[in-house]
């Protein structure tokens, strides 16, 4: 898929001294600010920060959707110039086309792409069954649930195996255990692909157990405030992580560092 | 579907009669239905919720009918101003070829001059959401066109272009074009930003993005609009017929008018109305099965949502 291979000195991500403002007629607003952020291909970093601190924001930089105001950016050895191709994206809200059924939303991925039919409907098939979709292929956006309707989203972002993987919140519409589920799966999906994910979540357990680092942020303008390496091994089975002492050592090192602000 | 059952149980008690019999239709129709996971509407169903739609209005143009009845028979008002039903349906039986060929003249120039408002409207509506300059050239121009009086300008297209069906196909195309152009805008815009985002990361260009995501997401706002374009079409049709014009039923109506002809005039608006009708209908079944997803036909009924 991408065009340059990445050598062994490039980053998947690479963001240095990012800054971006918004501005319109009425405001001004400044969303991140100095963040420099370094991920290396197969890492999985997770970004925590209190709601308005420029998570999104940043993903969407790195995506391409967004131009930074100042700093530079590059995704797989390449600066960000313009959309970016080489990447999965579940956004914060499902965005899902609502004439399209489920299958179909996923397989938008491939056409839109021009991939194979019959290969990317092979995988739809397989990332549907992963996810718990089974039986829902044929329904419509409106008759899902918030949380089937972010899995669907999963399901696409993956269809075309991207090397990079943004995800903004995509769990933050499920129940704990339907959470705790897509979590292991998204630790294997994560190991067996090698793919490179950059994930932005409220919950700080998420965050520990998903990530091989954990970014935390501060309020807005959002900056980087400390980076916590994951000690545990990649393979993550919930019910050891939550018990493992070195889980609880950093949740609670990063909900100090978060205050009040944030949940769990 | 549960919304219909609501809808339902709120009729005050005295629909008990003429309400009983769609809701059996209902239950059996229902049963038939949701062969699959989902609940798919069945023939039974859709027939029954027709009829739960239709009884209402029939209702009521029953008791216009008796009244317009009773009024022309006992002569309240002269037959000459006023005919009575049977009147009109002998005029009806009697100049049924000759109706029925300006009927088609109307219902001709009406399609056409729809049709070709509905490409225009459509094809002008992206010009003005795709560039900023065509916006601030084109925009003026549609607001402009649209709040010239069309009735005025009528005699004007027949000189210019003479009595033939040219001037009224043109007229219906100017009157029926704006509310294209709006809504086309309108559901254009309408996009979800995050849509578009999503499309430029899957690599897609401008050519598919519309074709996949910015004309289906259209498709709802533009139905509207194309409802209303339909309806208005007839009137442009019309309104060129009366200024020049050797067939069709706005030519007859003028000169029932000046025969005072009564029974002829009432058939003619008669079958005017039945125009406007049926198209509208056709829209309605093309919207029905063109977004079966929108939120506005879901277990929705024909006529019954605009
Ligand atoms: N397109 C935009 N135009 C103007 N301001 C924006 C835009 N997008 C984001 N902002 C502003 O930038 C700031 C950061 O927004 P962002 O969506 O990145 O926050 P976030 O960290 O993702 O918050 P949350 O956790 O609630 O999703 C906010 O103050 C927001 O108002
Ligand atoms: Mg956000």
């Amino acid at each position: 898929m991408s065009t340059a291979t990445p050598t062994l000195t490039d980053a998947a991500v690479d963001i240095t001294d990012l800054t971006v403002r918004f501005e319109s007629k009425r405001s001004r607003t400044t969303a991140v600010t100095n963040v420099s952020l370094r991920a290396e291909p197969g890492e999985f970093v997770t970004i925590v920060g209190p709601s308005g601190c420029g998570k999104s924001t940043l993903l969407k930089v790195v995506a391409g959707l967004v131009p930074p105001t100042g700093g530079a950016v590059s995704l797989l050895g390449r600066a960000v110039r313009r959309p970016q191709q080489d990447i999965g994206f579940v956004f914060q809200r499902p965005a899902l086309l609502e004439w399209r059924s489920v299958r179909k939303n996923i397989l938008l991925q491939a056409e839109m792409r021009g991939l194979d039919r019959s290969a990317a409907a092979r995988r739809a098939d397989e990332l549907i069954e992963l996810t718990g979709l089974t039986g829902f292929e044929k329904a419509l956006p409106h008759e899902l649930s918030g949380g089937m309707q972010q899995r669907v989203a999963l399901c696409r972002a993956l269809l075309h195996q991207p090397p990079v993987l943004l995800m903004d919140e995509p769990f933050g519409a499920l129940d704990a255990l339907t959470r705790e589920q897509l979590n292991t799966e998204l630790n294997r999906i994560w190991r067996d692909t090698g793919t490179t994910v950059l994930l932005v979540t409220h919950s700080i357990a998420e965050a520990v157990f998903l990530g091989t680092r954990v970014e935390v942020m501060s309020p807005r303008p959002g900056r980087i405030v400390r980076t916590f390496p994951v000690d545990i091994p990649p393979e993550r089975d919930y019910a050891q992580v939550m018990s493992d002492e070195r889980f609880d050592r950093l949740a609670t090192q990063i909900r100090g560092l978060l205050g009040a602000g944030a949940n769990h | 579907m549960p919304q219909r059952a609501a809808d339902r149980s709120a009729d005050p008690v005295t629909d008990d009669q003429p309400g009983a019999a769609p809701a059996a239709a209902l239950s059996t129709g229902g049963s038939s239905a949701g062969d699959g996971s989902r609940p798919v509407a069945g023939l039974g169903t859709r027939l029954a919720r027709l009829l739960d739609a239709l009884w209402r209005p029939a209702l009521l143009l029953a008791a216009l009918f008796a009244g317009w009845w009773f009024v022309a028979e006992r002569e309240y008002m002269p037959n000459y101003l006023v005919p009575t039903p049977g009147q009109v349906w002998e005029t009806m039986t009697e100049d049924w070829s000759f109706l029925m060929r300006n009927t088609y003249v109307t219902l001709y120039e009406t399609v056409l001059g729809f049709v070709l408002a509905a490409l225009l409207g459509l094809g002008t509506a992206i010009l003005i959401v795709y560039s900023r300059t065509m916006e601030k050239a084109v925009y003026p121009v549609v607001l402009f066109a649209q709040v010239i009086p069309k009735i005025a300008i009528a005699p004007l297209l027949v000189a210019w272009f003479g009595v033939g069906l040219t001037p009224k196909i043109v007229l219906a195309v100017l009157i029926a074009f704006f509310p294209v152009v709006i809504s086309g805008v309108a559901g254009l815009r309408s996009t979800d930003p995050e849509l578009l985002d999503l499309s430029a990361t899957m690599g897609a260009g401008p050519w598919k993005t519309f074709r996949k995501i910015r004309f289906p997401n259209a498709l709802p706002h533009l139905m509207s609009g194309l409802k209303v374009a339909v309806t208005l079409a007839v009137v442009g049709a019309v309104v060129g017929e009366f200024v020049g014009a050797e067939e069709g039923l706005g030519y007859v109506l003028l000169v029932a008018n000046g025969n005072l002809d009564a029974a002829l005039l009432f058939a003619d608006l008669f079958l005017m109305s039945l125009i406007g009708i049926v198209l509208f209908a056709v829209v309605e079944i093309a919207e029905a099965l063109l977004i079966p997803w929108h939120a506005s036909r879901r277990g929705g009924v024909p006529l019954a949502t605009s």
